[in-house]
């Protein structure tokens, strides 16, 4: 069997969750034999397919490279990904904004249903998943012909980024549904790492009182190089842009280390943060449910100790 | 235009939910249910549309045993004009759900579907997409801000990176993020008044849709608990115990 893995990309680099993905992919071979191909869909995006065939464990690289894949239109996408799934027994995508967009529509189309978010690969059909914001891991088996699944990516280790060597074949299929075109993109610039590859993350929820405060765990994160989170109150409320907030309807990350400031820990943002490594919490109300997957807890007033953090570490 | 939205009866977002003993499935028993809160975002916005008088009327569907009448009734009282119920006791799959949702959008014929982004129960992210690839709309999932005019949709979409937006050629299906909108509370009196709209009931035969379920669940655990750990006293022991215990810092 040969699995087909869809990389995330901004067209310019390939994006490291992939190399979780290609590591699902290694799991299912693993366990029923066959080769992992790579699909890289976008315009102008020549270097991420040659990064892609660096990664370990990849036999080939699809490369469709049209203007038309330019910002992975769910329409379009389905189209490209349907028409070449006949040679594939798994279609695999990172559960991000992106998969999560195109993948339904691509099951859909093949008559298949999909499995959301795996965490863990028991055998070729055979799937975990978190249910009910991670209160519950289901163990699912699909009886499809086809499996359509996409992958959590801190489910996963990434392959080695470098040491392979996998050929890229272009794709001439090329073809605009024409039904939805792209207005315009507002994307959050930072120097930080990504929150979901980040290995150190601060993130700030209700406590921090406006946006202006979030200054507070700028300065932790610029010593630490962390990325800098948010809470979903704190995102409703405007301190910070929606991408950074963590959580069952966010991202879902899983660094080395968590520092929750002035969050509470409901289950929707626990669901995001609590397979991370190390996680303190920093919140002056010690009977914040926080403090119960917290590693080290500190009760106090955050604007009172994050001064003196930052200055300490 | 008519505006269409599918929703779904979940437990509530407070609970949290326990795994039974055996590990067949979580405990739902006697636990307190309510409507998925992005499918009360996705009314709540068809509810706009028509208060700005772009859709006319605001149909509200949803599939299930008789419970989810509840749910429908919850729509109506925000000001959902009508109810349709798909009555089934089975356990239906998204890819069901989104065939047997083809069938009403056959027979209703909107111009706009608006689905909540995920179900906090099972956490697919499916249904709104499939729906889209199966009736050929094109699709803007995880919309924070919604226009419609001159027979496109235009749709801001919370992505990973930040914001996208997409023009979309109506008829089209939009699924809810968070920030879209705050849903309204309903008053007494549209909750007497929604006992009254009508709500109409159908089977998944007489939609000519056969249910499958190619996924089978063969177990739920619970996830592996956290070991508890310690409250310090100051921000040097936070320091020093990140340092030296967990190795965390430099
Ligand atoms: C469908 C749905 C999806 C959701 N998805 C998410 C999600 O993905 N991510 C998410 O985060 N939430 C999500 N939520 C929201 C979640 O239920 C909580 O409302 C939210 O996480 C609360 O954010 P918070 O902890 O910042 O705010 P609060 O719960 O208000 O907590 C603020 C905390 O700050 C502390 N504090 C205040 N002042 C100080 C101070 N000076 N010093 C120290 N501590 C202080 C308080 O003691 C309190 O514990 C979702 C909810 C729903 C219904």
């Amino acid at each position: 069997m040969t699995i087909l893995v869809i990389a995330e990309h901004d067209n310019a680099e390939l994006k490291p969750v992939t190399l979780n993905v290609i590591q699902a992919a290694t799991d299912i071979v693993k366990s029923a034999g066959g080769e992992i191909e790579v699909l890289v869909a976008g315009a102008g995006c020549q270097a991420v397919a040659d990064a892609a065939a660096k990664a370990a464990g990849v036999s080939k690289v699809l490369l469709a490279d049209s203007a038309i894949y330019s910002h992975q239109l769910a329409e379009n996408m389905s189209l490209l990904v349907t028409e070449l799934a006949a040679n594939y027994s798994h279609i695999l995508a990172p559960a991000t904004t992106t998969g999560k967009n195109f993948m339904p529509r691509v099951a859909a189309v093949l008559d298949v249903a999909q499995i959301s978010d795996i965490i863990a690969v028991e055998s070729a059909d055979t799937f975990k998943r978190p249910i009910y914001a991670g209160n519950a891991i289901a163990t699912v088996q699909s009886s499809e012909a086809k499996q359509v699944i996409t992958v959590r990516g801190t489910g996963f280790d990434a392959v080695a980024a470098e040491g392979g060597a996998a050929a890229v074949e272009a794709i001439s299929f090329a073809e605009d549904a024409g039904i939805s075109r792209h207005v315009a993109d507002e994307l959050a610039v930072s120097d930080r790492p990504d929150l979901t590859a980040a290995s150190v993350i601060i993130s700030g929820g209700r406590g921090m009182g406006n946006g202006d405060n979030f200054k507070l765990l700028d300065g932790v994160a610029d010593k630490l190089g962390a990325a800098v989170g948010a809470s979903r109150a704190a995102v409703d409320a405007g301190f910070v842009p929606n991408d950074m907030q963590v959580g069952q309807t966010g991202k879902i990350v899983a660094p080395e280390l968590y520092i929750a400031v002035g969050i509470s820990g409901a289950i929707q943002h626990l669901a995001g943060m609590k397979d991370s490594k190390v996680i303190v919490a920093i919140n002056k109300d010690e009977e914040s449910p926080i403090f119960s997957v917290a590693d080290y807890g500190l009760v106090a007033d955050l604007f009172e100790v994050m001064p003196e953090f930052e200055s300490k570490i | 235009m008519k505006v269409l939205v599918a929703v779904k009866r979940v437990i509530d977002y407070n609970v949290k939910v326990r795994v039974k003993s055996d590990c067949s499935d979580v405990d739902l028993a006697n636990t307190k249910m309510a409507l998925n809160p992005f499918c009360e975002i996705a009314v709540e916005e068809a509810i706009r549309l028509k208060e700005k008088g772009v859709a006319t009327e605001v149909v509200v569907v949803s599939i299930g045993d008789k419970a989810c009448q509840e749910q429908i009734r919850t729509a109506l009282a925000l000001g959902a004009d009508r109810g349709i119920q798909v009555e089934t006791d089975q356990a239906v799959d998204s890819l069901s759900v989104a065939k047997l949702l083809k069938a009403v959008v056959a027979e209703e014929q909107p111009q706009l579907v608006i689905l909540g982004k995920q179900s906090i129960d099972s956490d697919n992210n499916q249904t709104g997409q499939m729906l889209a690839a199966l009736t050929a709309m094109p699709q803007a999932t995880f919309a924070s801000e919604l226009t419609v005019a001159d027979g496109k949709a235009t749709v801001t979409r919370e992505v990973d990176g930040g914001l996208q937006t997409l023009e979309l050629t109506l008829p089209a299906v939009v699924t809810t993020d968070l920030r879209l909108n705050e849903p309204r509370y309903a008053s007494l009196p549209n909750i007497m008044k929604a006992k009254r709209k009508p709500l109409d009931v159908k089977t998944p035969d007489a939609l000519g849709v056969a249910l499958k379920n190619n996924v089978k669940t063969l177990k739920v655990e619970p996830p592996a608990e956290r070991q508890g750990g310690i409250v310090v006293a100051s921000v040097d022991e936070l320091v020093e115990k990140l340092k030296n215990e967990a190795k965390v810092i430099g």
